[in-house]
């Protein structure tokens, strides 16, 4: 970041939020970057920022589209790169049609799936062709991605901005000015995104959007270039890679599904198709070494490395669905470490309600978090809801070390997988997680030694021999060591690997997450590496350890032209060394070391050798950047504006309100406003958006029990415009009631111009600022309540993510009801709005002709609203 | 008054070696307001919680200002385009002027050099590096938010350690003035005698609130009741060769921590690229030894005037008269004495 000419941090409060690593933008600043905040509020990252531009929570797509119609519109687009490093020439199926043609949906829309079938979005075949696709390189034929990219987005003008997204088109103009500036063979741009993007029923699209534009302007792949995701707490970005997600195993290798990857080789033919290009070919290899890393001797050629053992997926089982599945008391058990739902998830009520239903529950954490005492003393026992005596739930509470009192790693934001020493044993009966799933799984085996039973053969045969250190702690690099790799057998049996390309798919290697290959090369600890700065380049490669390969820029490949030259010198970062005849450079690069640019793709030949001298994208199954994307996305393979559940403004850019496949979760005290345009709508006029303080950390555990933490931010608040203050009689810095179809909140209010209203749809809509740290209970030094109460559970079909950014909501002076009466209070404002479990609950908008999918009688979209004063001159 | 600028020999450590008055130099302009710099202070200094856990109503500050229990304390000021402008103006004016505007307005053509915050900004064979003219218009803002992390000023003329009657202020041989908690009786003169409201004794207090409580799980040890407390710099740090725990930790290097001369010479180095910028509402605070209080360890770059951070706009040491006070008093006892003794002599002639 620090090497970027612009950044635009949107969907991020990166100053708040992410402060040490917003060093990099105040150095970039420093260096002359510019840097533009687009957020619904100013915050302490636009306070630093050059510009902050306010947009509606939730139009991200508006703006980010029609910048790249500007961008396409104006030529500003970076040709060469486009041109050879993404699938822009690509055909794509004759049978596609986008929502330009069917009134808002693509084709392969299903009701019974819930969503698309994608069969219609993949490339059309050329048997010709080497890679087997079609193209056109002039990137005129209709249905190549490009002129269908230019199609779509046609009508994201800076009109459109302007009335979807409440952002006047001088501002637009300055956005897509310093855009195009900074975005050239000599200039880069960097985004950065968070929660802001991904916290939405369409976040995964909102990302997407952002990688079309960076592709586009050819800022992926180069220094001060590229999407930062911005990840939260100390190893969210560790968290998926080695993962806590029901849907992966490490390595992002996917999870196999019940009744279709039966057995290993139907799981390798869905996977790893070995009729294309990129790394994934190799997965078989990276599977093997994992079932060799979990199973040892137990994995064998003849049982299919023991896949057998791995559990199946039966459908979704995300933390959500989990929670549903509580009520139906389909769940016993309940293991809660490192987080806080109580007070951290979506729909805090259900949360609560649904824990109610559990047999016995394990609380891993510092202090008795509201997690571990909703029984006794949350919101609902107040209410009368739950009445602790029938609560048969029964709640273990284990006390955890901290991260100075143990040893491991964090994996950051730029994938650098840093090393933690333990400086203090934890104090009385914490221990680390390490420990305790190290004793549990001792225990369980121990328990079952005699079980003929097949189902605990699994546990029984897992390598479980970690060696520990007179406290019984496990020792940490030995679990670094099986992530890594190593040869199980052969002259270098028990040798660390060096390289993932040193895996096989024969049994003779073991690795527990093949892209962390190479942090325990040699035997040596590359976590724990720290030159300093001033003792080695920019590039700091001798610094921690960055995955894969201890490479700092992913797909760096394209920091280079076609011919393997820097586009620029100063933006040079890895080239064609002709007489070396290979890639050199500041970075490892990120592709076949030897492949010259001038290689082309042989016809028959797959997997990495297959890759171009021009495919930097190695992972992808073409080696090009994806502008449109045939497959991975369920919501459509190109980023499309529709309306967040519940929102006040009605879709103007199509005639669908709502993403059709988003998932919902239809019930009782998980009911929605009604969108713009329905009768009751009125009822929740105002959009929230929830976030995070510098001063806390997430649902507050490791600070509201913090009294220097406390004290810096002590009270649940909200923040709202003068406008608002006034129009609802609300007195800065005394009550507010905050209302949702979930459940309604008190909160002090801060009154403050760093709020504004925004108009949009021809509507001025009010946006409320609510901090989610505070949580109802006696334990924590300061309490207060949740704003998480307030939110719905509706998801991104893709990553199962809660939409907690752009939510509807009622604000009224004064404190919230106290015992039953605040559930009357709610009961009273969803009955005013006609609420019912199946408000907001229809994928489709409007009745269609299910042949061809149009809209009977499409409405007359209204016409955008243009502000005076606003216009371009 | 012992001016030790005058006698750099004065500055010797432990083992008898020459050491630099050390300082910091807070660059507000780059500050993200994380306020890491107050609790980084509190870990490491053990200073304890203060407040009623209560909104302060002061934007997102609820520590409310510099104290016995505050040693960094970071400011929260919303403004609107109207202010931005006046700042912009005033901080240009500085610059015409030759000069910062501090004090009243009336008191400053006639003695520019003295009541500078800044050093001989624009006067001729100064530190400014380039006098900009027409400085280019930045993206103007309709609004903004400043943020700034004040600390003590570790003054070259302290009025704290000049009139603290047990010797329990000190000077330091980084240049610092340190309270020794086990000499501090608690008189409170100290507090009086600091221009900037820094120096406060920690009291007991008499409300109790939620961690006061002794039954609280949340009680704290209190250490130094009754005496007086205040930043020492991290004395403890910097005999260990370490940085400060606020500049340690702050993430953006708003704290930066040195030799205070060089501190000053970056300092005037940003303010000189802030304006070339069109920054022009960036001053410096305390940076001129001709200040009332002969110019301060901590320097600041403000981005409007001082009093809009509730920093005084020309502090002045109360002791600073003291050698004409007590010339006077010599004068008056001389001539009392005087007086009488011809009384007596008077007398004795009837």
């Amino acid at each position: 970041m620090a090497n970027a000419d612009l950044i635009v941090i949107q969907g991020s409060n990166m100053a708040e939020c992410h402060p040490v690593g917003f060093q990099w933008v105040t150095e970039a600043k420093q260096r002359g970057a510019k840097v533009i905040h687009v957020d619904p509020r100013f915050t302490r990252t636009s306070a630093v920022a050059d510009k902050h531009i306010t947009i509606r929570a939730g139009s991200d797509i508006v703006l980010l589209g029609a910048l790249i119609n500007h961008m396409i519109e104006n030529e500003l687009w970076f040709k060469e790169y486009v041109t050879h490093y993404t699938n822009a020439a690509h055909l794509i199926s004759e049978g596609y049609s986008g929502p330009e043609d069917l009134d808002g949906l693509f084709s392969g829309y299903d009701d019974d799936l819930q969503g698309y079938n994608n069969e219609t979005w993949q490339y059309e075949k050329d048997p010709e062709a080497a890679d087997g696709i079609a193209k056109d390189m002039t990137l005129q034929h209709p249905r190549s991605v490009f002129q269908i990219l230019k199609r779509h987005y046609s009508r994201y003008t800076p009109e459109a901005v302007e009335d979807m997204a409440g952002i006047s088109q001088k501002d637009f103009k300055y956005l897509a000015d310093a855009f195009a500036e900074n975005s050239t063979r000599d200039k880069t741009t960097c985004v950065a995104y968070a929660l802001g993007w991904t916290q939405h029923s369409m976040g995964s699209q909102f990302i997407r959007t952002a990688a079309i534009l960076q592709l586009l302007m050819g800022n992926m792949g180069r220094p001060g270039g590229g999407i930062m995701a911005l990840r939260g707490h100390a190893t969210i970005q560790g968290s998926t890679d080695i993962p806590t997600l029901f849907n992966l195993l490490p390595g992002y290798l996917p999870f196999p599904v019940a009744g279709k990857h039966d057995t290993l080789q139907d799981y390798f033919d869905e996977a790893f198709p070995q009729d294309q290009k990129g790394f994934w070919h190799n997965g078989n290899a990276y599977m093997i070494s994992l079932l060799k890393a979990w199973f040892g001797d137990a994995a064998t050629a003849e049982n299919d490395y023991a896949y057998h053992y791995l559990p199946r997926l039966t459908g979704a089982h995300g933390t959500y669905q989990t929670l549903m599945r509580m009520f139906d008391k389909g769940v016993d058990g309940y293991f809660v470490l490192g987080q806080n739902p109580a007070v951290g998830s979506a729909n805090g009520r259900m949360q609560r309600m649904g824990m109610a239903n559990l047999k016995w529950m394990v609380v891993r954490d510092f202090q008795q978090i509201e997690t571990a005492t909703w029984w006794r003393d949350g919101p609902e026992i107040q209410t009368g809801e739950l009445k602790t005596e029938e609560i048969d739930t029964e709640v273990f509470f284990m006390p955890a070390a901290n991260h100075t009192e143990k040893a491991g790693t964090f994996t950051q934001t730029q994938r650098l997988v840093q090393w933690r020493h333990q400086a203090v044993t934890p104090p009385g009966d914490a221990r680390s997680e390490l420990e305790f799933f190290h004793e549990l799984g001792k225990r369980l085996r121990e328990r079952l030694k005699d079980s003929t039973d097949p189902r605990d053969r699994p546990l029984l045969d897992m390598t479980w021999d970690y060696p520990v250190d007179e406290h019984g702690e496990p020792d940490a690099e030995a679990v670094m060591k099986e992530i890594n790799g190593y040869y199980t057998s052969g002259p270098d049996a028990g040798k660390p690997l060096d390289n993932f390309n040193q895996m096989k798919p024969d049994g003779s290697t073991a690795g527990g997450c093949w892209i962390y290959t190479g942090v325990y090369a040699g035997g040596v600890n590359r976590a724990a590496l720290r030159v300093p700065g001033d003792k080695q380049d920019e590039m700091a490669n001798k610094w921690a350890w960055a995955w894969p390969a201890n490479r700092r820029i992913l797909y760096n490949r394209a920091s280079a032209d076609p011919e393997g030259k820097p586009w620029s010198e100063r933006k040079k970062l890895i080239w064609w060394d002709e007489d070396e005849t290979k890639w050199v450079g500041n970075d490892t690069p990120d592709f076949p070391i030897d492949r010259a640019p001038n290689a082309k793709t042989q016809k028959g030949i797959f997997g990495p050798d297959a890759l171009a001298g021009d495919d930097p994208f190695i992972m992808q199954t073409d080696g090009k950047g994806w502008l449109f994307a045939p497959m991975g996305m369920k919501d459509g393979p190109l980023p499309t504006h529709y309306e967040p559940a519940e929102s006040p403004v009605s879709n103007s850019l199509y005639p669908q309100q709502e993403s059709p496949s988003r998932l919902l979760i239809t019930a009782e005290g998980n009911q929605l406003a009604p969108a713009s345009g329905n009768p009751g709508s009125e009822v929740f006029p105002h959009v929230f958006t929830t976030y995070r303080l510098t001063e806390h950390h997430t649902a507050g555990g490791m600070s509201r029990f913090l009294p220097y933490l406390s004290e810096l931010q002590p009270e649940m608040f909200c923040e709202v415009s003068e406008e608002l203050a006034e129009e609802f009689g609300l007195e800065p810095y005394g009550w507010a009631t905050i209302i949702s179809p979930r459940g309604a909140i008190e909160a002090r209010v801060l009154v403050t111009q760093r709020m504004k209203p925004v108009r949009a749809g021809g509507k001025t809509i009010h946006q409320i600022g609510l901090p989610y740290h505070w949580g109802v209970g006696k334990e924590a030094l300061i309490t207060g309540d949740g704003a998480n109460d307030l939110l719905g559970m509706t998801l991104d079909p893709n990553v199962f993510i809660q939409s907690a950014k752009a939510v509807a909501c009622a604000i009224q002076p004064g404190r919230r009801p106290r015992g039953e009466a605040l559930v009357e209070f709610v009961n009273d404002y969803r009955d005013r709005a006609g609420i019912t479990p199946m408000t907001g609950q229809s994928r489709l908008t409007y009745e269609r002709d299910p042949e061809t999918m149009k809209i009977a009688e499409p409405p007359t979209l209204s016409e955008p609203e243009h502000h005076e004063g606003d216009k371009l001159v | 008054m012992f001016d030790f600028r005058e006698k750099p020999g004065q500055l010797i450590d432990a083992h008898g070696q020459d050491t630099e008055r050390k300082g910091f130099f807070t660059d507000t302009s780059i500050c993200i307001g994380c306020k890491a710099c107050e609790v980084a202070c509190k870990e490491w200094n053990q200073v304890p919680m203060e407040g009623n856990l209560e909104l302060l109503e002061s934007s997102y500050d609820n520590t409310g200002g510099l104290g016995a229990n505050t040693w960094r304390h970071v400011a929260f000021i919303e403004q609107d385009e109207e202010q931005i402008e006046k700042a912009r103006d005033s901080g240009q004016k500085l610059i015409s002027l030759g000069m910062p505007s501090i004090g009243a307005p009336e008191t400053r053509e006639k003695d520019t050099a003295k009541h500078i915050g800044m050093p001989e900004f624009g006067s001729p064979g100064t530190r400014i590096k380039e006098k900009v003219d027409n400085p280019p218009n930045p993206d103007t803002p309709e609004f903004r938010w400043l943020m700034s992390s004040d600390v003590c000023k570790h003054c070259t003329f302290a009025g704290c350690l000049d009139v603290c009657p047990t010797g329990a202020l000190y000077r330091t041989e980084y240049g610092t003035v340190v309270v020794q908690d086990d000499i501090c009786n608690g008189c409170g003169t100290c507090v009086a005698g600091c221009p900037f409201g820094v120096i406060e004794r920690r009291d007991t207090g008499t409300i109790h609130t939620k961690p006061d409580r002794v039954d609280s799980r949340y009680a704290m040890d209190v250490k130094h009741e009754g005496t007086a407390n205040k930043c020492t710099l991290c004395y403890d740090r910097l005999v260990d060769d370490q940085v400060p725990a606020c500049a340690q930790t702050c993430p953006t290097t708003s704290i930066k921590f040195g030799n205070q001369s060089e501190m000053v010479e970056s300092a005037v180095e940003r303010v000189t690229t802030m304006h070339a910028q069109g920054s022009t509402e960036a001053r410096l605070y305390g940076a001129n030894t001709n200040d009332g209080v002969g110019g301060i360890g901590s320097v600041f770059l403000l981005l409007d005037e001082p009093e809009v951070y509730g920093l005084p706009p020309d502090p002045q040491v109360p002791t600073k008269d003291l050698p004409q006070m007590y010339k006077k008093v010599g004068i008056a006892a001389a001539g009392m004495l005087a007086a009488a003794a011809t009384a007596f002599v008077g007398a004795r002639k009837k």
